[in-house]
């Protein structure tokens, strides 16, 4: 059962990798930590170190406006590319996506 | 080098006095020795050193030297004294005949005796006084004791002048001792921390969710094994949310990727339209093809009625000559790569039904005579019930599956159509499905059955069926011979009535949404045709020139509804607009393959068709296409479904007026 649900979210993680325009995935934990990450290195690193103090302030600042709400999304649309980021309790996924491409 | 000695000698009545003191004092009579004390042989100890005592002395300087007046000079002195004083100690003996004592005599009042007698005794316990010498007070005491036993009179004490020592004594001090401890300090921390609004609500929420929790314990102290269940759920809650946020970043992701027929979806309006007049276009949207399903055809479709982006979509083979496996798959609009969720089956699916208010819960209909039911909600691969050989399973394949109201026992129920002939009420009864024969059908058997009742019913294969929206006994039964028959659930061997529309299989049979007098049926005899269900003759034939695979009525009007043909052509209609020929007929997939389903989604303009590669497509219809009859008038605008009845209705009476004169 636990395995199941672990095979299709690696699953699911690998079709969106398989995306067009998809530069990368990073899973950092709720300290900010790397788990995964399908970047090198130094850009994993940075990545995860800002969008967690951003994820951490911008989920501060939604909770502040309303203690019952909570973020479930964050899209960052820049120039070159798009973040997204989804945080779970314990988990962050970030997707790192170039929709020109 | 001199050894001392440090005697007691003790008299026999001091010994008894003492009592049990005589220990400590045999013990102190140890040779003390003084630690740098040369050891020395008896030999050494023997020999005799010689020593000369003379009268010099010999420390008296001898060249003392003084300055003589006399002379003018310095002279030696030759006296030298040699007089050395080695000790000294003035006595305070007075002679009793010396006229001293006589006066002190007098003073103290002494008879004369007296003092003879302290002097006598003085020699006769020599040794008593020694002992008197070393011991302190006691010792005087005692010998006051015997001058007084002796004198027979209390006397004043009086000191002894010659032998008396007064010695002080101390007790030896213990040195001063501080001492100090200091323990190890406790273990400290800093910690600091912003209370903000939410930190706190979420302080609040978790101490009441706390006690509520204690509560619940204390209660369910007996049901320990539902907990147990509950812990298994609590451990795989991390990884489920988890997926759920997989879930969403990989909408977001196909979101942009397919940004363009998104935008289209919600905001593209046609607008070569307005130049067209009448004819509408399709708008191909999204495709949704999923890898596993090659060679599997899309039998059957069907939207979700609460999740308005969910279809289920049915995989099997209408080659009847090569069936295998089947799927049953859901999609979501928001993404078009990845089915939702995916069944694979046994055989072969041949349709479906989601339940309109339970939109979990799937029926299925299988090649093989079985139906099932999925729950969406579990995450098992097996479906939730499925007819076995001894509920009744259906031996032919089944081609309709619908969800009917719950009976009155509140048991969900679907009706399923198949080859044999049979219709049959399927009851979900706890854990297993309860079957009904609801009408068996049979070729020939017609609204005059009695002439022909005697034979045996030959099966007529049904092909498809539909229930009026209104009248919840009255349905119709498409059949495989082209005949369509309509159906009570009271009578279940004859039949209200026959319609003998078709000349080959009827692929499909709806009543409208709005009218309730109206069907349409299509069939692989190039035809579609719509019925009064109160006239046994069509009121309208449209020929697609290719077996139509599908039709369906539009939900937000009487007069459209559109056709799928296996030449891979959507046919869109409105009666209203143009009552010969379709207003769009667009080829949709590529060449080959044939359409086999369509479906109208239930709010938004679009439709979805399905082919026999297993590819659904979804299209948008153009404003043509779901023109609203008042705009024209720009009058008041009424909606709602009369208006829509009296459309169709003003169709029917233009019709029925030429047909009933050229029948008649």
């Amino acid at each position: 059962m636990q395995s199941d649900l672990i095979a299709e979210v690696e699953e699911t993680l690998k079709r969106i990798q398989s995306q067009k325009g998809v530069q990368g995935i990073i899973i950092i934990n709720a300290e900010g930590i790397p788990i995964k990450s399908t970047l090198d290195n130094s850009s994993t690193v940075q990545y995860a170190g800002l969008l967690h103090q951003l994820v951490m302030k911008t989920r501060s600042t939604v909770r502040d406006l309303d203690p019952q709400n909570d973020l479930t999304f964050l899209r960052v649309r820049s120039k070159k590319n798009e973040i997204m980021i989804a945080p779970d309790k314990d988990y962050f996924l970030i997707v790192i996506q170039n929709p020109s491409d | 080098m001199r050894k001392y000695y440090i005697s007691f000698c003790k008299d026999e009545d001091d010994g008894t006095e003492m009592g049990d003191g005589t220990d400590e004092w045999m013990q102190r009579k140890t040779l003390i020795k003084p630690p740098d004390q040369l050891d020395l042989t008896e030999a050494e100890l023997k020999e005799e050193f010689t020593r000369i005592l003379t009268a010099n002395n010999p420390h008296a300087p001898e060249n003392i030297v003084r300055y003589s007046f006399k002379e003018l000079l310095y002279q030696r002195t030759g006296s030298i004294d040699q007089l050395a004083t080695h000790f000294m100690l003035e006595g305070n003996l007075l002679h009793q005949d010396s006229d001293e004592a006589r006066r002190q005599k007098a003073r103290q009042g002494y008879p004369e005796g007296m003092v003879v007698l302290l002097l006598l005794l003085l020699f006769v316990f020599p040794q008593q006084a020694e002992v008197e010498e070393v011991m302190e007070e006691g010792g005087s005491e005692d010998r006051s004791d015997s001058v007084q036993h002796k004198g027979g009179k209390p006397e004043q004490k009086q000191t002894n002048q010659f032998n008396f020592i007064e010695r002080g004594s101390k007790t030896l001090n213990n040195p001063l001792r501080q001492m100090g401890c200091q323990t190890e300090p406790p273990p400290r921390a800093n910690f600091s921390a912003t209370a903000n609004q939410w930190v706190i609500y979420d302080a609040y929420v978790e101490e009441l969710q706390k006690q509520e929790n204690n509560k619940e314990k204390q209660r369910a102290s007996m049901k320990k094994e539902e907990g147990k269940s509950k812990k298994k759920t609590m451990l795989s809650d991390d990884i489920t949310k988890f997926r759920k946020v997989t879930k969403i970043v990989e909408r977001m992701v196909i979101q942009n990727t397919f940004d363009d027929i998104a935008q289209d979806f919600k905001y593209f309006e046609d607008a070569s339209d307005e130049f067209r007049q009448q004819e509408g276009t399709l708008l191909p949207l999204w495709k949704f093809q999923y890898d596993k399903v090659k060679g599997l055809a899309v039998t059957s479709l069907c939207w979700n009625q609460r999740y308005k982006d969910l279809f289920g979509v049915g995989l099997g083979s209408y080659d009847f000559t090569k069936q295998g496996h089947g799927m049953l798959l859901f999609y979501s609009l928001k993404n078009s790569t990845f089915p939702e969720y995916f069944y694979t089956t046994s055989s072969g699916i041949m349709c479906l039904d989601i339940h309109p208010n339970l939109s979990h819960l799937v029926a299925v209909g299988f090649y093989n005579g079985c139906v099932a039911v999925y729950n969406l909600k579990e995450k098992s691969i097996q479906p939730l019930y499925t007819s076995t050989a001894m509920s009744g399973m259906l031996t032919q394949p089944v081609w309709q599956v619908k969800w009917q109201k719950d009976d009155m026992d509140n048991n969900h129920n679907f009706f399923s159509v198949s080859s044999d002939g049979r219709v049959v009420s399927w009851t979900l009864v706890k854990n297993e499905m309860v079957f009904t024969d609801i009408v068996k059908l049979a070729v020939g058997d017609s609204v005059t059955g009695g002439l022909e009742g005697l034979q045996l019913p030959n099966p007529a294969c049904g092909t498809s069926f539909d229930f009026h929206k209104e009248v919840d006994y009255l349905f119709l039964v498409g059949t495989e011979e082209g005949k369509i028959y309509k159906c009570s659930k009271a009578y279940s061997s004859q039949f209200l009535d026959t319609y003998d529309g078709h000349h080959m299989a009827v692929d499909a049979v709806r009543w409208n949404h709005f009218h309730p007098k109206v069907f349409i049926s299509c069939s692989a005899d190039w035809t579609i045709k719509i019925w009064d269900h109160t006239v046994r003759t069509p009121m309208f034939t449209f020929d697609l020139n290719s077996a139509v695979g599908d039709v369906a009525w539009s939900p937000y009007s009487s007069t459209v509804f559109a056709a799928v043909t296996t030449d891979g052509k959507v046919h869109v209609f409105d009666l209203n607009i143009n009552k010969y020929e379709a207003i769009c007929h667009q080829p949709v997939v590529a060449k080959k393959t044939k359409l086999t389903h369509i479906e109208f989604h239930p709010v938004y303009p679009i439709i979805i068709v399905g082919d026999d590669r297993g590819c659904v497509t979804s299209l948008k219809l153009s404003p043509n296409l779901r023109k609203k009859p008042k705009e024209k008038k720009r009058q008041e605008l009424p909606e709602g479904p009369e208006v829509e009845i009296a459309k169709m209705e003003k169709l029917l009476n233009l019709l029925q007026d030429p047909d009933n004169s050229s029948l008649g």
